[in-house]
């Protein structure tokens, strides 16, 4: 009877380690991270190294990052410092992450500000790296100050598509007229909320503070 | 008429209509008594009566389950103290082969010994030759009276020189005789140990050979016991599997922890086998089942080991093998348990390698600075102990059928005895729920007839009356 059971229960195993690759892809996690280089702002880019790295200790085999950077026109592949889909193998996934690493080492010696700020053509280049990994959970992490500006010529008052995308803006700091009158904070974070759920996104947060990312990145 | 007061009959006085209502319902109520009465008894009757068959069919169930575990019990305690019997008369006739085989030259031996102190004994016996017969012409001499004469006195000392040196040779004689004697008897020394010793072995053998069959007599006390089908042998083996069961249950799960520390040994390393990202379910990941796969194949490659050694008797198609093909299996499992804990030893040894890169690329990207290396030495010491853990885990592992076996076998008994205990449980409830249901029904019942208790009154006046002037009318027939 046991010996039944063994066998039934090794056999069974055997079966469902075969039929598990249709849904490996699912359980992965993909995190497009924007930092904002724009003018004054530029200085907390170490910071953003900072959550980089914590992103690089946390995410695991099988998982995509990317990272690019907010100036005054940001809707460009050219825009993007470093992408990488780790390895499944943990020890080849650990190389790629030190690769990673040096990319944005060298990114955060080079920063420099730009004029404008163009945080929307972040978002929707970001929404098309996500969708293209095909992970199970899409993150999109804005680290800026969330003051858009953009020149005359650029057009980015359309709606955009952030289907099951969570959006996180980080390190959301006050600016001098902020301070002066709060209610612009406050509705410039309620503008970005109705902008980011009106375009589908799955979840609207703010975290200023790092140590609460793991909440927010934690696999559900 | 507002809409509260519309059940009024009176609208200006409640009293009145609250009354007249009351008396009008008392009056419905008393003529429906009896079928009222009757219809709670129904239902009553509708619910406590398969309440009382289901706990009544219940406590039969529980009877015949424990016939039928009182049964197996027994079966299978015969089974198994004969089984023990059996290997007790195996026992006991290797030991009298043995002993036995030896007795004719210990007998032997023990002859020649008793022979031969027998004959130094008899040597001991041996008294040195008794004086000579001129001690009495001596002693005759000796009665001569010489005071007077110078002549007999010369010839009595003469004498006397004579008979000193004599005496002086007979002493020494004895003496020398005494000392052979003396010889002989620490010749003795020797023997008597060796006998010693051989009757000690002697009886060592017999006590080893009564203490077995006093086992064997205990054996064949509780077989004949469990045959007899005595309470006391049934309450014997319960209690036995019982115990079983306890001590089985613990030694699997520490059997459980060791395997849940083998399968984090080996689980790490197996992602980078069959990657860190593939899942079977949403929280399965592969890699853990595979490590998981493996310890199932460790346990049951244990499982056969342990059943061709005849540690555990599982599997009846390996029993019944012949010794050759037996002895294969043997092989067969104890080599692929070594294979695999080679395996998991060199897995260990991925783990670590594993850790302390992901140690290294976390310092890496916690800090600037790197971390002085820790001293070699000390860091090969946990890297060994793992590797040594992953060796011989899965050998300990193998052990687990011993447990297991037990574990199974007394299931039996604890689960029978466990469903037996629920199902009487269950016929008490359901009794307890049947006479629930009838005394309600009776407090039902009780309840009407207190409702209706000016009517009941006027009846029971009623017929005190009637049954008065009846009594009156009978009494005066009689007179009449």
């Amino acid at each position: 009877m046991i010996k039944r059971l063994l066998l039934a229960s090794l056999s069974l195993a055997s079966a469902a380690a075969l039929s598990s690759c249709a849904d490996q892809r699912s359980h992965t996690q993909a995190v497009y991270m924007l930092v904002d280089t724009s003018g004054t702002y530029a200085q907390e880019v170490g910071k953003a190294q900072l959550i980089i790295n914590y992103l690089l200790g946390t995410l695991q085999p099988g998982d995509s990052l990317a990272v690019a950077r907010v100036k005054s026109r940001s809707f460009s592949e050219k825009d993007i410092i470093a992408k990488v889909t780790f390895d499944n193998q943990p020890s080849r996934a650990n190389v790629q992450k030190r690769a990673f690493k040096d990319k944005i080492d060298a990114f955060v010696k080079t920063v420099g500000g730009s004029a404008y700020t163009d945080i929307t053509g972040g978002l929707i280049q970001g929404a098309m790296f996500l969708n293209e990994t095909g992970a199970g959970t899409k993150t999109i992490l804005i680290f800026s100050d969330m003051q858009e500006e953009l020149d005359k010529a650029t057009i980015r008052d359309f709606p955009i598509k952030l289907q099951d995308i969570r959006v996180v803006a980080l390190n959301v700091v006050k600016l001098k007229t902020d301070n002066i009158d709060p209610r612009r904070y406050m509705g410039r974070l309620e503008a970005w909320q109705k902008r980011v759920v009106a375009a589908g996104a799955s979840e609207w947060r703010i975290v200023n503070d790092i140590e609460r990312l793991d909440a927010v990145l934690g696999r559900g | 008429m507002t809409g509260s007061e519309y059940w009024m009959v009176w609208p200006d006085n409640a009293a009145v209509s609250v009354l007249f209502l009351l008396l009008v319902g008392m009056a419905f109520l008393y003529a429906a008594r009896k079928p009222v009465h009757h219809l709670i008894g129904s239902l009553g009757f509708l619910i406590s009566g398969p309440l009382r068959i289901g706990a009544r069919w219940l406590l039969a169930a529980a009877n015949d389950m424990t016939q039928r575990n009182k049964a197996v019990l027994l079966a299978h305690g015969r089974q198994e103290v004969g089984q023990r019997i059996e290997r007790e008369f195996e026992r006991l006739g290797a030991m009298v082969t043995r002993d036995l085989q030896g007795y004719p030259a210990l007998q032997r031996k023990l002859l020649d010994e008793i022979t031969r102190v027998e004959e130094d004994y008899k040597k001991c016996g041996e008294v040195p030759p008794p004086p000579p017969d001129w001690v009495e012409a001596v002693a005759g001499i000796a009665k001569i009276k010489s005071e007077h004469s110078e002549m007999v006195k010369r010839i009595l000392e003469e004498i006397k020189r004579s008979v000193d040196s004599i005496h002086g040779k007979a002493l020494e004689e004895y003496r020398r005789a005494y000392q052979s004697r003396h010889k002989i008897l620490n010749g003795f020394m020797p023997f008597w140990r060796s006998l010693d010793k051989t009757l000690g072995q002697v009886d060592k053998k017999l006590t080893g050979l009564q203490d077995t069959s006093s086992k064997l007599d205990a054996q064949m006390e509780k077989y004949e016991q469990i045959n007899k089908k005595t309470d006391k042998a049934e309450h014997a083996l319960t209690v036995s599997a019982f115990t079983q069961f306890a001590v089985a249950t613990v030694v699997l799960l520490i059997a459980m922890g060791g395997a849940l520390v083998n399968f984090k040994l080996i689980a790490l390393p197996f992602s980078e086998m069959v990657g860190g990202s593939d899942y079977l379910t949403n929280s399965l990941k592969t890699s853990d089942v595979a490590a998981l796969v493996i310890i199932l194949v460790e346990v049951t490659m244990g499982l056969f080991l342990m059943e061709a050694l005849r540690f555990t008797h599982l599997f009846p198609a390996i029993a019944n093998l012949n010794d050759k093909m037996r002895r294969r299996i043997l092989w067969f499992s104890a080599v692929f348990l070594l294979t695999l804990a080679g395996i998991e030893s060199s897995l260990a040894l991925i783990r670590d390698m594993l850790m302390a890169d992901k140690q290294a690329l976390i310092q890496s990207l916690a800090s600037a600075q790197q971390a002085a290396p820790a001293d070699p030495l000390l860091a090969r010491i946990p890297t060994a102990a793992q590797m040594l853990l992953g060796f011989i885990l899965p050998l300990a592992l193998a052990f687990v059928a011993i447990p297991l076996e037990s574990f199974v076998h007394s299931l039996r008994t604890v689960g029978g005895a466990a469903l037996v205990m629920l199902v009487r449980v269950l016929a008490f409830v359901l009794r307890i729920l049947g006479n629930l249901v009838r005394q309600l029904c009776r407090v039902l019942t009780t309840l009407y007839d207190v409702t209706i208790v000016l009517p009941l009154l006027i009846e029971r006046v009623v017929k005190a009356a009637r049954g008065g002037a009846d009594v009156e009318l009978s009494r005066r027939a009689a007179k009449s």
